[in-house]
C-alpha cells in the first residue's frame, strides 16, 4: 500500500470539504472492507483518506410512519438485527444476512456497501473499469468474462454491480441522500448507479467530494416481497444471479411489481418487462416462470456467461414464488 | 540380533491407537510459530518485482531512482538485461528496505524495460496439425521431466528412443541426480545418441510423445460389443498454500547462513542453496517450526529463496524476510498439470473391459507434461494412447499431493463409470467384474469396495443414471479407486537416554501437519515403554540428523522405522547396562509401563528412572537409519490401494452440485496413529471436494495474467461445503504385517473422479471437465439436449 493522509473530520461539512472535486486525489474511508483491498491491491492510491466514521450524523436506524431512516455508517449486522427491519422489511433483513461474514457484516457500513467498488476481475487486477489492452482491444470481449454482465453490456462497461443489498433496496423503493459542497441531494436509489462510458467516470452518481449520508426506505408493510441468491459456495462467496422483487396485491392478482435483478448488468436492473408481464396475474409456476423469461428476453451473453441468462431466469422465478408465498418471513 | 520388527497387536501399548496429536494445544494457542510469525532483531522485509508479462525479454533495469530512497538498504538482480521470462509474475529484482511500505516503494522506482513476446496460456485440444513429433531431449526437458515426476521407466525409454540434443558435463549430471535423476535414468543420458542439429530448431508449443500401445487395440475394439466414447478433464490447479512461500535469511558471519524456511524439506534445503549462493551446504543451518500446508510445492529454496539470502549479504548480512503476497503465492509458486483425454473404452456385453484408447494433452507449465498413468488402477488387455504436452506460459508445474493421479483417477475412472452406464449395470457390479484387472491389488480392492457399499449404503442410493430425481433435485453416487507407493524415505534418528532418564530425539524431518512429532513419540514411546510426555523431540533442523523430504507419503515411514531401530537399540543398550543389576542377562529384560524388568517376573525390576541411573555418567546416544538392511527386517513397504464414494445433490436448474456424503475407505499398511491417520483422509476428502466443485486456475489469454491470484475467485470449499465424511481405515490382519506405508496421497486421488460419476449418475449427463460448476453443468445439460 502507498503511503497516503488520513483525516477524521466530525461533521458531514467537514468531510466534504477535505475532499477534492476530481477522483484519483481522495477515497471516503467507512469500514474500509472494501476500500482498503483496493489499496493493498494498487487498484487505487488516494493521496488522502477521509474517515467519516466520527461523524455522529450519519449514525442510527429509525422506523415511523414516514417509513426507515438509515445512517450511511449503520453497519450490515446492526442493521440485519434491527427490530423493525425484520418486522417490516424482511426481505432487507434476509439479503443482509446472506452478505458476506459476520466478521465483515460487523465492519462494513451500508453507505460502503451501495459505493463498493465491481468485483470484476480485470479492475480487480488492475486493469481498469473498462479494461483494454494497448492496441485498444477489450478485454473482457476476448477475454474470460463467466462472471460478467449479461444486460445492458453493448457498451464499454461489463462487469456486474456488486452489491446483494442495492436490488432489494430499490425493490423497496429506497431513496439515497447525499451530501456535497453544493447543498443536499435525493434520489431514487436505481438513478444512483450509472454506467460508465469512459475509464475516468464511475459506476455512482457520486461526485468525488459527496458523500452518502443516509438511505431512506417507505413504509412496505403492504407489500409481498422476497430476495433470492444464487451462489455456488454455501457461504463466502459472490453470487452468480441475485433477484428482488417486491409485489403488491389486489386480492390474489399483482396490482404492481417490482422485480430487480443483480449480478446481470453494471447496475442493479430494473426489469420492466416482468413487471408487465405480471400485471393483474395470480402468481403461480407459470406466471413467474413467464416473468421470469420475460425479464431476460433482452440478455444478450458474451462467449463465457450464457449459463448466467439461465440462472437469473431462475432467481427470478423463485424470487416470486417465494414473495407470493409470504416472502422472506 | 535385537528384534527391530514392529511389535504384534498385544505387545503394543500405543502404535494402532489413536492418539490426538501432540502439537494440538501450540496450535490452537497460537502459540506454534511458523516461518510467517519469525521476526528477527533488525529485520529488513524483502519484496519483489516480478514481470507483468507471460513472455518476453528483459532489456534493461533501471534500479537508480530506488537505490537513492531512504530505507531502502540493499537490490539483488535476480534476471539481469536478456533473460527470458516464461511467465507472469517471475522475479526480476529483489529489494530490502526497513519495512514493507518502503520496499514497495522501491520496488514500483524500478524501470524494467522488456520486449514483449508472444504468449500462450491456453491447454485447449491442441489445434490440427500443430502438434510436433517429440524430438531428441535437451538437459532442460528431461529436468522438467524430473519435476514433472515423470516415472523413471518412462523417461529412459524417451532417452533411448529420441536421443538427446547434448552431451551434458558431470555438473549437469549431478544436477539431475540431485533432482531426482535415477541412476538408470543417468545410464541412460550417457548411452544416449547425441543430436546437437534438433537442439537449435525452434520448439513448437504442441509436443507429441510417440504412441504407446499395448496387445491389440484394433482388433480387440472391433470384437468389443459395447464401446463408449468420452471427454474427461481436469485444470491446472494451484496449491494455495494458506502459509505462503517464503523464508528469513540471515548471514551470522561472512560465511555463514541461517535461514528460517517455510519447507516439506528442512534436511534438503542447505544444499540447494551452497551452490548459488557458493558457500558450502555445512555452513547453511535452516530451521522451521511448523509449516501452514506445502502439498508438494515447497521441496526447493525457490529463486526467492536464494535471493532473499543475497538480498540479506548485501545488506550487511542483516535479517531479511520475503514471504510472498497471496497473488504471487498463487501466481508463481506452485500448479498442478491440467489433463485432458479423449477415451474410447471397449467391453463385452457381460462387462468385461477389453480395450482402451485415449488421446490426452494438458500442460505444466513452460514445461509441457507427461501423460498421467492411464488407464489407472485397471491394465486393461489392449491399449493405444497418444499424448501431446502443451508448453505454455502459465508458469510452472510442481509436484501436486499425488502427482498425476488425480487426473488419471478422473480420466480413467469417468471413462469406465460411463461404459458401465451404456452396458446397464451398476457401477459397484462393474468394477467387481473387473477386479482381477487391479492387480496386484485385487483382494484389497474388493475387502474395500464391500465396506465402502455399506459405509454409503449403495445399494439403496444407487439408481440407473437420471432416475433419482424429485422436482429440480437430483441425487446420485459415484466411486472410484487409487493407488500409490509410499516407501518410506531415507531418515536418521538420534536417540539419547540421559542417566536421569530423560530421553531426547533429534531429527531433521519435519511435521506437515500430518502428525509427524506424534506418530516419532508414539513409535518411541512404545519401544521404550514409557510415556510419550517423557520423551523431548527436536524436528526441524538441519543441525539434527538428515532426514527425506516429505514428498510421494514417504515421511510415515521413513521417520517410524529409523526411530524403531533407535529406540530398539538404546533399549538393548540400558539393558546391558541394567542386566547386573537386576541378575539377569539382557536379553530377559522388557522395559514396559516405566518399569524395566525381568520378564513375567515382577519382582525384580527397577523404575525406568533407577534402570538409566546405571548408564553412569555418560548419556547413551545411539542412532536409528532407514533404509538400513543391517537391522532387519524391512519396516516400511509400498503400495496401497484405496476405494472412495461420493453422494451429491444436483439443483438442475442451477447446476449447482453439493456433495452430501463422501466414504473414503484406504489401507497404508500399518497404521501408526489411527487418529491421525484419519484426519489425514477427512483433510484430502475436503481439498478433493474443493477442486472437484471450486479450483481452477484461469488465464486471461490476452494479457497472459492469472485472473484469480487471490481468495475470491480463487475458491476453496468452507467450513458448509463439506459433508459428512465417513473414514475407514483398514486395519488388522494382513495390513499390519506389511510394516508403514504412507497416505499423505492416496486419499486425495479419488474425490474428482467419483463426485464426477456422482453427478453423472444424479443428472444424466456427463460433465466432462472439473471443476463441477454452474455453468459446466448446465452446458453438459445443453449439449444433451436435456
Ligand atoms: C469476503 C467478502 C464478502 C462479501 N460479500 C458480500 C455480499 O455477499 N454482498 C454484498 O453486498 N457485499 C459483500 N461484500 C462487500 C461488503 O459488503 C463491502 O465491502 C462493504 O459493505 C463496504 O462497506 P465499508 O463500510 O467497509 O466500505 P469501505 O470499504 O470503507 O468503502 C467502500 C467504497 O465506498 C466508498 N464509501 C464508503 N462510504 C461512503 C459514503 N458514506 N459516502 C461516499 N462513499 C462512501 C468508499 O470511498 C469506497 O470507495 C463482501 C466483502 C467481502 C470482503
Amino acid at each position: 500500500m502507498r503511503s497516503f493522509e488520513y483525516v477524521s473530520p466530525t461533521t458531514k461539512a467537514q468531510a466534504v470539504s477535505l475532499l477534492a472535486g476530481n477522483w484519483g486525489q481522495t477515497e471516503v474511508f467507512a469500514g474500509g472492507t472494501d476500500l482498503l483491498a483496493l489499496m493493498k491491491d494498487d487498484v487505487l492510491a488516494p493521496k488522502r483518506l477521509v474517515n467519516i466514521k466520527q461523524i455522529k450524523d450519519l449514525q442510527g436506524v429509525t422506523y415511523n410512519a414516514q417509513g426507515l431512516r438509515v445512517g450511511a455508517l449503520t453497519n450490515l449486522g446492526e442493521l440485519a438485527d434491527d427490530a423493525n427491519v425484520k418486522k417490516n422489511y424482511p426481505a432487507l433483513a434476509e439479503a443482509l444476512i446472506e452478505a458476506a461474514s459476520p466478521q465483515i457484516r460487523n465492519m462494513a457500513t451500508l453507505g460502503g456497501n451501495l459505493c463498493q467498488r465491481p468485483r470484476c476481475w480485470y479492475f480487480r487486477n488492475g486493469f481498469g473499469l473498462l479494461p483494454k489492452d494497448e492496441t485498444g482491444k477489450e478485454l473482457i470481449i476476448e477475454g474470460d468474462n463467466r462472471y460478467h454482465a449479461i444486460l445492458a453490456n453493448d457498451g464499454p462497461a461489463k462487469f456486474v454491480s456488486p452489491s446483494t443489498i442495492a436490488p432489494v433496496l430499490i425493490a423497496y423503493a429506497a431513496k439515497i441522500r447525499l451530501e456535497g459542497p453544493k447543498g443536499k441531494r435525493e434520489l431514487p436509489l436505481e438513478k444512483f448507479y450509472v454506467v460508465p462510458k469512459t475509464e475516468t467516470e464511475r459506476e455512482h452518481d457520486l461526485q468525488p467530494n459527496e458523500i452518502v449520508t443516509e438511505v431512506v426506505v417507505p413504509p412496505a408493510t403492504d407489500a409481498k416481497a422476497a430476495h433470492y441468491e444464487i451462489r455456488q459456495k454455501e457461504a463466502f462467496d459472490w453470487p452468480l444471479a441475485v433477484a428482488a422483487v417486491a409485489l403488491r396485491m389486489n386480492g390474489s392478482n399483482v396490482q404492481s411489481a417490482r422485480v430487480v435483478m443483480g449480478y446481470v448488468a453494471p447496475v442493479p436492473w430494473i426489469s420492466m418487462e416482468a413487471e408487465q408481464a405480471l400485471s393483474s396475474q395470480n402468481i403461480s409456476e407459470d406466471t413467474a416462470q413467464r416473468a421470469a423469461a420475460a425479464a431476460l428476453r433482452n440478455a444478450k451473453a458474451l462467449s463465457h456467461n450464457s449459463y448466467k441468462v439461465q440462472l437469473a431466469r431462475v432467481a427470478v422465478k423463485r424470487a416470486l414464488l417465494k414473495a407470493a408465498s409470504g416472502g422472506a418471513a | 540380533m535385537a528384534d527391530y520388527g514392529w511389535p504384534d497387536a498385544e505387545h503394543r501399548t500405543l502404535i494402532g491407537k489413536r492418539i490426538t496429536r501432540v502439537d494440538s494445544p501450540v496450535k490452537v494457542s497460537g502459540q506454534a510459530k511458523y516461518t510467517y510469525d519469525v521476526k528477527r532483531p533488525g529485520m529488513l522485509f524483502g519484496k519483489i518485482l516480478r514481470c507483468p508479462y507471460a513472455y518476453a525479454k528483459v532489456v534493461s533495469i533501471d534500479a537508480s531512482a530506488a537505490e537513492k530512497m531512504p530505507g531502502v538498504k540493499a537490490i539483488h538482480i535476480i534476471q539481469g538485461p536478456n533473460s527470458t521470462i516464461h511467465w507472469a509474475g517471475d522475479e526480476v529484482v529483489a529489494v530490502a528496505a526497513v519495512d514493507e511500505p518502503t520496499a514497495e516503494d522501491a520496488v514500483r522506482a524500478i524501470k524494467v524495460k522488456y520486449q514483449k513476446l508472444s504468449h500462450l496460456v491456453s491447454d485447449a485440444e491442441p489445434p490440427k496439425g500443430a502438434a510436433q513429433a517429440q524430438g531428441p531431449l535437451s538437459m532442460d526437458d528431461i529436468d522438467d521431466m524430473l519435476d514433472n515426476q515423470v516415472p523413471a521407466r518412462q523417461m529412459v525409454e524417451q532417452i533411448q528412443q529420441y536421443g538427446i540434443t547434448s552431451k551434458p558435463d558431470e555438473g549437469t549430471l549431478k544436477g539431475l541426480q540431485e533432482d531426482g535423476a535415477t541412476d538408470e535414468v543417468i545410464k541412460a543420458i550417457r548411452a544416449a545418441t547425441v543430436h546437437p542439429e534438433a537442439g537449435s530448431r525452434p520448439k513448437s508449443n504442441y509436443q507429441k510423445a510417440a504412441a504407446q500401445t499395448l496387445g491389440d487395440g484394433e482388433k480387440a475394439f472391433a470384437q468389443a460389443e459395447v464401446i463408449s466414447e468420452g471427454l474427461y478433464g481436469v485444470p491446472v490447479i494451484t496449491h494455495c498454500c494458506l502459509e505462503s512461500h517464503g523464508s528469513t535469511s540471515e548471514w551470522t558471519d561472512n560465511d555463514h547462513l541461517l535461514v528460517h524456511m517455510s519447507t516439506q524439506n528442512v534436511s534438503g534445503i542447505a544444499g540447494q542453496m551452497a551452490e548459488p549462493l557458493k558457500i558450502p551446504a555445512t555452513n547453511i543451518r535452516v530451521h522451521q517450526d511448523h509449516i501452514g500446508g506445502g502439498f508438494g510445492s515447497k521441496f526447493s529454496p525457490d529463486r526467492w529463496g536464494i535471493a532473499t539470502a543475497e538480498v540479506s549479504k548485501k545488506a550487511g548480512g542483516k535479517p531479511v524476510r520475503i514471504m510472498l503476497e497471496r497473488d504471487s503465492e498463487l501466481k508463481v509458486a506452485g500448479a498442478r498439470p491440467s489433463a485432458y483425454a479423449r477415451v474410447r473404452v471397449g467391453a463385452k456385453r457381460d462387462g468385461t473391459i477389453v480395450a482402451w484408447q485415449s488421446e490426452s494433452w494438458g500442460t505444466g507449465g513452460p514445461g509441457g507434461g507427461g501423460m498421467p498413468p492411464i488407464p489407472y488402477v485397471f491394465s486393461i488387455p489392449n491399449q493405444r494412447k497418444e499424448h501431446t504436452a502443451i508448453r505454455n506460459n502459465i508458469g510452472p508445474a510442481r509436484a501436486w499431493r499425488a502427482p498425476n493421479h488425480p487426473q488419471a483417477a478422473v480420466i480413467t475412472m469417468c471413462a469406465l463409470d460411463d461404459l458401465a452406464a451404456k452396458l446397464n449395470m451398476d457401477p459397484l457390479d462393474f468394477f467387481l467384474k473387473n477386479i482381477e484387472l487391479g492387480k496386484p491389488r485385487q483382494a484389497i480392492y474388493t475387502e474395500e469396495l464391500g465396506i465402502a457399499s455399506d459405509l454409503m449404503g449403495w445399494k439403496q442410493k444407487w439408481h440407473p443414471r437420471g432416475q433419482n430425481k424429485s422436482g429440480n433435485l437430483a441425487r446420485g453416487v459415484g466411486l472410484s479407486l487409487h493407488t500409490w507407493g509410499g516407501r518410506g524415505h531415507a531418515s536418521d534418528c538420534d536417540l539419547t537416554i540421559h542417566p536421569d532418564g530423560s530421553v531426547d530425539i533429534k531429527m531433521g524431518s519435519q511435521d506437515l501437519g500430518t502428525g509427524t512429532r506424534t506418530c516419532i513419540l508414539m513409535v518411541a514411546a512404545d519401544t521404550l515403554g514409557i510415556p510419550m510426555d517423557t520423551i523431548s523431540l527436536q524436528i526441524g533442523d538441519t543441525m539434527y540428523p538428515p532426514s527425506g523430504g516429505s514428498g510421494g507419503s514417504t515421511t510415515i515411514g521413513g521417520v517410524s522405522s529409523s526411530t524403531r531401530r533407535a529406540a530398539v537399540d538404546a533399549r538393548e543398550g540400558l539393558f546391558a547396562k541394567v542386566a547386573p543389576a537386576l541378575n539377569a542377562q539382557p536379553a530377559e529384560l522388557e522395559s514396559i509401563n516405566g518399569t524395566v524388568r525381568v520378564k513375567g517376573d515382577s519382582s525384580r525390576s527397577l523404575s525406568w528412572k533407577e534402570a538409566c541411573s546405571k548408564l553412569g555418567a555418560m548419556p547413551l546416544t545411539v542412532r536409528g537409519k532407514n533404509p538400513d538392511k543391517s537391522k532387519p527386517p524391512d519396516l516400511t513397504n509400498s503400495g496401497v490401494g484405496g476405494v472412495q464414494m461420493a453422494e451429491v445433490e444436483v439443483d438442475t436448474d442451477t447446476g449447482i452440485v453439493k456433495v452430501k456424503k463422501m466414504v473414503a475407505v484406504q489401507d497404508c499398511g500399518l497404521v501408526i496413529d489411527v487418529k491421525t491417520a484419519e484426519s489425514q483422509c477427512h483433510g484430502a476428502l475436503i481439498m478433493g471436494i474443493s477442486y472437484s466443485l471450486f479450483e481452477e486456475k484461469v488465464m486471461d489469454p490476452t494479457t497472459g495474467r492469472m485472473l484469480n491470484p487471490d481468495m475470491q475467485y480463487y475458491r476453496l470449499a468452507g467450513l458448509n461445503d463439506i459433508p459428512e465424511l465417513v473414514v475407514h481405515m483398514m486395519t488388522g490382519k494382513g495390513y499390519d504385517e506389511r510394516g508403514v506405508i504412507g497416505l499423505g496421497e492416496p486419499p486425495v486421488i479419488s474425490p474428482g473422479a467419483a463426485i464426477s460419476n456422482a453427478v453423472a449418475n444424479a443428472i444424466g449427463v456427463r460433465v466432462p471437465f472439473l471443476p463441477l460448476t454452474p455453468d459446466r453443468v448446465l452446458g453438459a445439460f445443453q449439449k444433451a439436449g436435456a
